[in-house]
């Protein structure tokens, strides 16, 4: 049997459809619930059951396509940094608000995605920002907090 | 029906609407024509856009997405030989050939005219098909509609990618298991939320939509250094010459046209088919109609090669539409998104929407049309000035695609814990679509997960927990032994193909 990269995910899938099998038998019912022909349990242990099944059957028959990755060329650098400011944008959002945050975002990415066309890298964030919170907040009627915009007086 | 024509008319021509249409048609179009992001990817990010209109105008602006982006796949199949989606890599055997002997705007011009002709007559055909189908599916009882869905997921894993049936019905399972987080429907009680109280309304079917799709296929591109972009600053740069058709090319594509658009629209009826699959069968087809001079001619610029795939993945896009509305199991990736989104309207698509919201059913088979028009009028004199726009650079468009991603989850939720979630799916998707995991049929599952279950619920109840219900109608009988023929076939053709090796 040959061992690449898709069969270790597969492994991987068959040992989290145990544990998804082994949480679906925890799954609290009702006393009258517990005998009934169907309960809140009874689709999530099938669906463990299947999950063993397909990835169990991944792992023991012969792979008709192997797919090769070649990591050299690929691009973890700018990938982790983009995730990093993405969990930051969410980290801060509540707090400072959507307008500078979303700037920052956007300004940032530009940023480590090799951009350097600073009154273009300007516009395409702060006042794209501006006009798509206009289009939700002000055409679309969904509302916005912003503790930052609030502070300084610009939203009410 | 002639009642409910107008009522869809009437809602369908209003200022609001047309608009919805001409935007989702050009933004389609854009997406549709950057190599690696397709029709999925579009409407994901148009979803938190539509939940600011009504459910009618959300699903038109969806719909109009949903043709442009097919146009856009087209146009850079005929220009650069890169089709922008799976459903137009046929258009691209005859296409391109054609541009390159410098008549790249008559082939934008036959594909235009075949996309509106297939368009067209398989709206007609969804037109006198949906009413008759949902009255036939009214009779359907839970087993058969649990039955239906196993076959849908089944299908669509079969034909998501060649020789990947195994990973495919991973992600169906995988789909499932994150539908079934949070509380269940009937009793209350939560399950697989580890106690954190936002998992307590499941999952976001936006959010698994974004991640899966928008947000995954951003950090992929990034991942993999592809540059969708460049594709599109080489079509501003190319002469497109004449768009007229003579006398001769006409006569052609009138035969061809009829053909490829009843093959399409039949195999976009199927659940799991669709536009790829229609496009290369009709292609097939044409080939060994087509008397010999002709053929001889296919591959190297052929109209007939060219009009019956471009008709037929159009003709696909709207059969695609059937099952969903009829039944309320879409029949592929897109149309499931567009199913998810009609749930978040509190609209359930089946064979009652057209009795309790005509101006749904019908305003979004008019605005199919409507559609089909805007493309040819709009769309197909500005496709070099389109192309323009789409020579933004990637370092750009990744950022944006990733801002309208985290922005679209965070205006539902007002929510940072959604955020994170959708990170975090999206790194998983992308590490899976590395391994060739296809997302459709994950999207396909999530969003029948809930009926799946609420079906499957029914049946056993009914049946006293005994699972006869599987066997009891000759319907559910026919329906899951499908099911079973596919999954032996597939499962068969793996180990066959490694004993061949």
């Amino acid at each position: 049997m040959n061992i690449n990269t898709t069969k270790i995910i597969s492994l991987l899938f068959f040992i989290f459809s145990a544990f998804y099998l082994y949480t679906a038998y925890q799954i609290q019912v009702f006393a009258f619930d517990e005998n009934a022909p169907f309960n809140a349990r009874t689709f999530p242990i099938y669906l463990g059951y299947a999950g063993l099944f397909f990835s169990g059957l991944k792992v023991v028959l012969p792979e008709p396509y192997t797919i090769k990755v070649d990591h050299k060329n690929l691009e973890y650098k700018k990938t982790v940094i983009l995730i990093v400011i993405a969990i930051i944008y969410g980290a801060t959002i509540l707090k400072v608000g959507y307008f500078l945050t979303t700037s920052l975002f956007l300004f940032s990415s530009y940023y480590f995605l090799g951009e350097r066309r600073w009154v273009l890298m300007f516009l395409l964030s702060f006042p794209f920002v501006a006009a798509f919170m206009y289009l939700l907040h002000g055409i679309l009627d969904i509302y916005l907090r912003d503790p930052f915009l609030q502070s300084i007086g610009v939203m009410g | 029906m002639i009642e409910g024509i107008l009522i869809g008319l009437t809602t369908a021509l209003t200022l609001q609407n047309i608009l919805m249409v001409m935007v989702g048609c050009f933004f389609g179009t854009i997406i549709g024509m950057l190599p690696g992001l397709g029709p999925m990817t579009a409407i994901a990010l148009m979803i938190p856009i539509t939940y600011g209109f009504d459910p009618a105008t959300g699903l038109i602006l969806m719909a109009g997405v949903y043709y442009g982006a097919v146009f856009g796949g087209s146009t850079s199949s005929i220009l650069l030989n890169a089709p922008g989606v799976p459903g137009t890599v046929a258009t691209s055997f005859d296409g391109y050939p054609m541009a390159q002997q410098g008549k790249a705007g008559k082939a934008l011009a036959i594909a235009a005219w075949s996309s509106f002709a297939g368009g067209t007559l398989s709206a007609i055909y969804l037109l006198f098909m949906a009413p008759s189908l949902s009255k036939v599916s009214l009779s359907f009882r839970s087993p058969d509609y649990f039955a239906l869905m196993i076959l849908g997921l089944t299908a669509i894993a079969a034909f998501s990618s060649k020789g990947q049936f195994l990973k495919a019905m991973m992600m169906v399972v995988l789909g499932l298991m994150l539908a079934s987080v949070g509380q269940d429907s009937l009793s209350d009680i939560t399950r697989f939320t580890f106690n954190n109280m936002n998992l307590t309304d499941g999952i976001s079917f936006v959010l698994v939509v974004m991640a899966t799709f928008a947000m995954s296929e951003a950090l992929t591109i990034i991942l993999k250094r592809n540059d969708p972009t460049s594709a599109a600053k080489q079509v501003s740069l190319t002469e497109l010459g004449s768009i007229k058709i003579n006398k001769e090319e006409r006569s052609k594509m009138y035969k061809t046209i009829p053909r490829s658009s009843i093959i399409g629209f039949l195999i976009g009826v199927l659940p799991g088919a669709g536009a790829t699959i229609a496009s290369f069968l009709a292609y097939g087809m044409e080939r060994n109609v087509v008397n010999d001079e002709e053929k001889e001619k296919f591959g190297k610029g052929s109209v007939n090669g060219l009009s019956a795939p471009e008709t037929a993945n159009n003709a696909a896009c709207s059969g695609s539409f059937v099952p969903m509305l009829t039944l309320g199991i879409p029949g592929s990736g897109t149309t499931a998104v567009m199913l998810g989104a009609l749930l978040g309207f509190g609209v359930q698509p089946g064979p009652r929407l057209y009795m309790t919201n005509p101006e749904i059913f019908w305003s979004i088979i008019m605005s199919m049309y409507i559609g089909m028009v805007i493309l040819l009028i709009l769309n197909l004199p500005l496709i070099p000035y389109i192309a323009r726009i789409l020579a933004v650079p990637k370092n750009y468009l990744i950022p944006l695609i990733l801002f309208f991603s985290v922005t679209g989850i965070y205006v539902m939720s007002f929510n940072n814990f959604d955020i994170y979630l959708m990170i975090g799916i999206a790194v998983v998707a992308t590490f899976l679509r590395l391994y060739d995991f296809p997302m459709p049929p994950l999207i396909l599952a999530f969003v029948l997960g809930g009926l799946m279950e609420e079906n499957l619920r029914r049946s056993l109840l009914l049946s006293n927990g005994s699972w006869e219900f599987l066997w009891d109608r000759t319907l559910t009988a026919f329906i899951l032994l499908t099911t079973i023929l596919i999954i032996i076939w597939h499962v068969y053709k793996t180990m066959f193909k490694k004993t061949n090796n």
